[in-house]
Formats: C-alpha cells, sequence, structure tokens
C-alpha cells in the first residue's frame, strides 16, 4: 500500500513539472529569449518596472528583472558584475568608474529621463517659497524653527533618504553644499527614512516637517515649495517645462548605467527606452522625458 | 542491526546535533571576525570611537550607533517587565481556568505579528498620535520604537515566566496560605521570589529580542545617528545598529572600508547578546548552586 502512494506521489510531482512550450519561443522570433537584470536606484524602480512590463509586448521573449536598493546597490552590483543594467539618480563617482575598471571593462553612460527634486512640507505649512541658500541652511542646522524662514514657531524636523539613496547625495552635493566643494553635512539630528513612503507619510501629517524626495513621488495631499536659485531669481515650482527649461534649480539626469558597451537585448532595450514610446511612460510617471 | 548498535548510532547522532549548535555560533563568530577586524586595522580608533556617523564621507564614529540600541533595548525593558511580570502573574496565578486557556494562545498570537506589520502600525498610527499628545517635534522617536519593542519582546516574556511561575512547587502556596498570608501576599513575598531565576530568563530573553529587533526600529525610530544624552533622548529619534546594517548592507561594495565597518557594527551586537545571555546564565548557576546547598 504504501509503495502504490509513494508511486502516485512520484508521478504526480513529474505530472506537474511538465508544461506546454510557451508560444513565442516556437514562432520563429527574430531575436533569442534573454535575461536582463537591472538594479538600482529606488527613484528610477518604478519607471524601470513600467519599462520592463510595456517591453514584454514588444519583446516578450526578453524577460527583465527589476530591483531597487539604491544607487549605491545597483552600481555596487555594476561592480561585481552581478547585473546588467544599473539604475542610478546620481553621477557613477570616480572610484566607482575605477572599480569597474579594474575588472576588466569601462562603465557607459545612458541618460534616460530627469527628475525634480520637490521640497515638501506639511499643506497647512504658511511657508510657499524658500531659497536654495536658505534650504541649505535648514538642513544643515543652521535653521531649527520655521520662524526663521517666515514661518510659524515651530521647530523644525528634517526629513531626508538614506545615504544609500542617489536622491540623499544629490541633495548633499547641489543643495546642502550649493553645487561647491565642502565639508557640510546634515545635521546630526535629520531623520534618515528608509523609503519615499515614509517620508511622505510623516510629512502628510506633521507641521514641523520638511522633507524632499524626487518629482514622481509627490502626491497631491503634500505641499510643494517653490524654490528660488538665488537671492534674486524667480521663486519657481517643479514640473517638466521648468525641469526641460532649466528654470528650476533641483533637477537631476537620470542614468543608466552598463559594463562596456552594451551588446544585443541589452542594447536593443536602451534604444527602446530613449524612443518616444518610452518617454511617454517617463511623463506619466511624473518624471520629465528628455527632450528630442 | 541489533540494539546496541542502534544505541550508539543514535547517541553519537544527538551529540553532534548538540555540538553542532556550538559549531554553528563559532563559524558566524568567526565569519564576523574576519569580515569586521580589518575595520580596526584600516580606520583609526578616533575615527570609530567618535560621535559622527556619515559613512559616505568616512565619518565611522559608532558611539551613536550603540547608544541608540542601548537606549530603545532599555525603553523597551521598562515597558515590557512590568506588563509582562504582571501578565504572567495574573496568568499563572490569578486568572479563572477558562480565561487562562484563551490568554494563553492570544498572548503566543502576539509573538506572531510580523515586526514590519508592526513598524507600518507605528509610522501611521502611534507616531502621530504620539507627537501630538506630548507635543513633541515627530513621533519617529526612540519613546515609539521602545513601546513598539516592549510589545515584541512582551510575548517571550509572558511565556517563560509564566512557565516558571507554574513550576513553583504547589506546596510553597500551600505552607504560606496555611500560614496566615492572604493570596496577594503570596503571590508576591512567596511565589514570584521561588520563580526569580525563571523571571530574570524570561527578562533576559526579552532583552535579547528587543536589541535585535531592526525592521521595527528602521521604521519608526528615525535613524538619526544622534549620541543620546540625558532622559530627554526619548523624546528624539535615534539609530541602531541593527537598523544601521539593515540599511546600508546593500550598497557596500565588498570589502571596501564600510563593509569592514558594518561588520564590527556587527560584531558589537554580537558581543552585547553574548554577554546579556552569559550573565543570565550565570545568575541562574549560582542559583541553582545556592539551591542545592540550602537543599541537601
Amino acid at each position: 500500500m504504501r509503495k502504490i502512494l509513494l508511486l502516485l506521489a512520484v508521478l504526480t510531482f513529474a505530472a506537474a513539472g511538465c508544461r506546454a512550450e510557451p508560444a513565442g519561443e516556437t514562432t520563429a522570433g527574430d531575436g533569442d529569449a534573454a535575461y536582463i537584470e537591472n538594479k538600482g536606484s529606488d527613484t528610477i524602480v518604478n519607471l524601470a518596472l513600467a519599462w520592463a512590463e510595456a517591453y514584454r509586448e514588444v519583446r516578450p521573449e526578453v524577460r527583465i528583472s527589476v530591483t531597487g536598493g539604491g544607487s549605491g546597490t545597483g552600481i555596487a552590483a555594476l561592480v561585481n558584475g552581478t547585473v546588467d543594467l544599473a539604475n542610478a539618480s546620481r553621477e557613477i563617482k570616480p572610484e566607482e568608474i575605477a572599480a569597474v575598471e579594474a575588472n576588466g571593462s569601462t562603465p557607459v553612460e545612458f541618460v534616460i529621463a530627469r527628475d525634480a527634486i520637490a521640497v515638501i512640507v506639511h499643506p497647512d505649512n504658511p511657508v510657499n517659497e524658500l531659497t536654495l541658500q536658505q534650504i541649505s541652511e535648514i538642513y544643515s542646522g543652521a535653521f531649527t524653527n520655521w520662524s526663521q524662514v517666515g514661518g510659524e514657531d515651530r521647530p523644525i524636523v528634517r526629513l531626508s533618504r538614506e545615504t544609500n539613496s542617489g536622491t540623499h547625495v544629490y541633495f548633499l552635493e547641489e543643495v546642502l553644499r550649493l553645487g561647491v566643494e565642502s565639508d557640510l553635512l546634515f545635521s546630526r539630528d535629520t531623520l534618515l527614512l528608509p523609503s519615499s513612503e515614509v517620508i511622505s507619510a510623516e510629512v502628510r501629517h506633521n507641521p514641523n516637517a520638511i522633507g524632499y524626495d524626487g518629482l514622481g513621488y509627490v502626491t497631491e495631499d503634500l505641499k510643494v515649495i517653490a524654490v528660488a536659485e538665488g537671492p534674486d531669481s524667480p521663486f519657481v515650482l517643479p514640473s517638466a517645462e521648468t525641469v526641460n527649461s532649466g528654470a528650476y534649480p533641483i533637477a537631476r539626469d537620470l542614468y543608466m548605467y552598463t559594463a562596456g558597451e552594451p551588446v544585443a537585448a541589452v542594447r536593443e532595450y536602451l534604444e527602446w527606452i530613449l524612443s518616444p514610446a518610452a518617454q511617454a511612460i517617463v511623463a506619466e510617471l511624473g518624471f520629465v522625458p528628455i527632450g528630442p | 542491526m541489533d540494539k546496541s548498535l542502534r544505541e550508539r548510532i543514535v547517541t553519537r547522532l544527538v551529540k553532534a546535533s548538540g555540538y553542532s549548535a556550538i559549531l554553528f555560533v563559532a563559524l558566524i563568530f568567526y565569519f564576523l571576525l574576519r569580515s569586521g577586524l580589518p575595520a580596526v586595522f584600516e580606520v583609526p580608533p578616533e575615527t570609530i570611537l567618535s560621535t559622527r556617523w556619515y559613512p559616505i564621507e568616512d565619518y565611522f564614529g559608532i558611539v551613536p550607533l550603540i547608544g541608540g540600541s542601548l537606549v530603545v533595548t532599555a525603553g523597551a525593558s521598562l515597558v515590557a517587565f512590568p506588563l509582562g511580570l504582571g501578565s504572567a502573574v495574573y496568568i499563572a496565578e490569578i486568572a479563572p481556568g477558562w480565561v487562562r486557556e484563551v490568554l494563553k494562545p492570544l498572548v503566543e498570537l502576539l509573538a506572531g505579528l510580523p515586526s514590519v506589520m508592526l513598524g507600518f502600525l507605528g509610522i501611521i498610527v502611534l507616531s502621530p498620535w504620539l507627537r501630538t499628545a506630548l507635543d513633541i517635534p515627530t513621533g519617529l522617536s526612540a519613546l515609539t520604537a521602545s513601546l513598539l519593542l516592549g510589545f515584541i519582546a512582551l510575548p517571550t516574556i509572558v511565556s517563560v515566566a509564566e512557565d516558571a511561575l507554574d513550576a513553583v512547587p504547589k506546596s510553597y502556596r500551600d505552607a504560606a496560605l496555611a500560614m496566615g498570608a492572604t493570596e496577594w501576599q503570596t503571590i508576591w513575598r512567596v511565589t514570584v521570589p521561588a520563580a526569580r531565576s525563571g523571571i530574570f530568563t524570561a527578562v533576559m530573553l526579552g532583552i535579547g529580542r528587543a536589541i535585535g529587533e531592526t525592521m521595527t526600529v528602521m521604521m519608526v525610530a528615525g535613524n538619526a545617528p544622534v549620541v543620546p544624552r540625558g532622559l530627554s533622548v526619548f523624546l528624539s529619534p535615534v539609530r541602531t545598529m541593527t537598523a544601521t546594517i539593515a540599511a546600508e548592507m546593500g550598497e557596500v561594495a565588498n570589502g571596501s572600508t564600510h563593509y569592514h565597518v558594518l561588520f564590527l557594527i556587527g560584531i558589537a551586537l554580537f558581543l552585547i547578546s553574548l554577554v546579556v545571555n552569559v550573565a543570565a546564565s550565570a545568575v541562574i548557576f549560582r542559583q541553582v548552586r545556592r539551591q542545592e546547598r540550602i537543599l541537601s
């Protein structure tokens, strides 16, 4: 009796292992089945996922795996050779380039979209506009009370992304340090929150809070601050137009990196990403498509 | 095969399983040492012992991280110990039979709650409420983390303490009642002190659970690497060792200084847990020896 049951179990597992050939692979397709590993920036991850899903319509035999983890994570994976395409919301650093070259190839950079960093506050916060200098002083700890920038008498609670985020590094270099080399750091009591969602949740209900994140992550119930580049510049709200025209000062390019020139499936995927079809998806997600 | 051969094989297997536990812990410690000790040579001691943690610019001060972990663990113990002991006493000594049958499994259920879910509740519910109720700048603070960690450590403390209280012989209680003590006096002056070592083990296990908790603290403690100073630290954000390792391990390049320093933090965490467990064992061991001397 036991032997019969055992035989039945084995046959069941064997039957479960059989499946019909997927239709795409039996037709004479012009591409071979391929697997692209795509990893990196959490700012880009939603966009990368949308692209991967849309690309399945174009090339169903190419499978793309998308993961987040931060720009630092993606580039580290490129250095280690475990990824085909690294997403980064910041430029690759010289020491990272050296690390890739030490492993035998040169990193190649592609600008795939643009992003604006929005500075967000609670909707009830009376402050509407800030200069870059003021934002820098808020985040470095020079200002500790909202009354110092024209708001109410409340303590300022600074929210930031974690240090492995490209958004964080970009903010450090371009906003905190105003684009110049310096030793200025975030104030010690800046909260380093693990994701955009936590930042949004805290800003949404805490009138003391100020945070920053990619424009694509800002929802309707948050208030976006208009930023002026200098004391005499106009205050500009972030949008696709102001980013492409250069009026909004806190804007950046989003990158994808490969180790060495991309070939075959990866090259085709990158060409598709730079095409109008894919750039339309960029606009849908709240980022800025690269100009024609 | 004959009985004695089977006996010997089983004995060997069981012995091997026992020793394998020690082997695994030793291997983990060896791996930690191998990956973490290079940090001691790569980073000067003044940097490691400094108070600024900002790894992408080579500020590797781990003092705020250790402080953060200790603060949150201390807070969790303050929350979990009275609640845990109280619940255990109620379940073991006071509750009627049917209440005990319901409460015990419910407490076990609390142990099954995923910590990330508690972290989520912390962000959405607990932290806004604490901010308005205590009029602090932000609810993402050590206090929120301590409260949630206390709840995570609670089921462990309740289960083990309740078992310890159950193990106190009925004769102790009968003797106390026979001498005229009230029920509360019996519980507080006789039963609980008799179960002292088991309750102590329960608290140590709870502390071990709290200090190793990662997801919850990463979501609600604020992760600001501030050195804790004075009691007001509970109302400000802190950064724990566990949250640091979890948040940053993904980005580090294998073999870099940052990588080694993160493992050094892991060693620190391991040693703290080891010290807590060894202290607990030492206390229990001394209890047992004293009891043996008294009874012999």
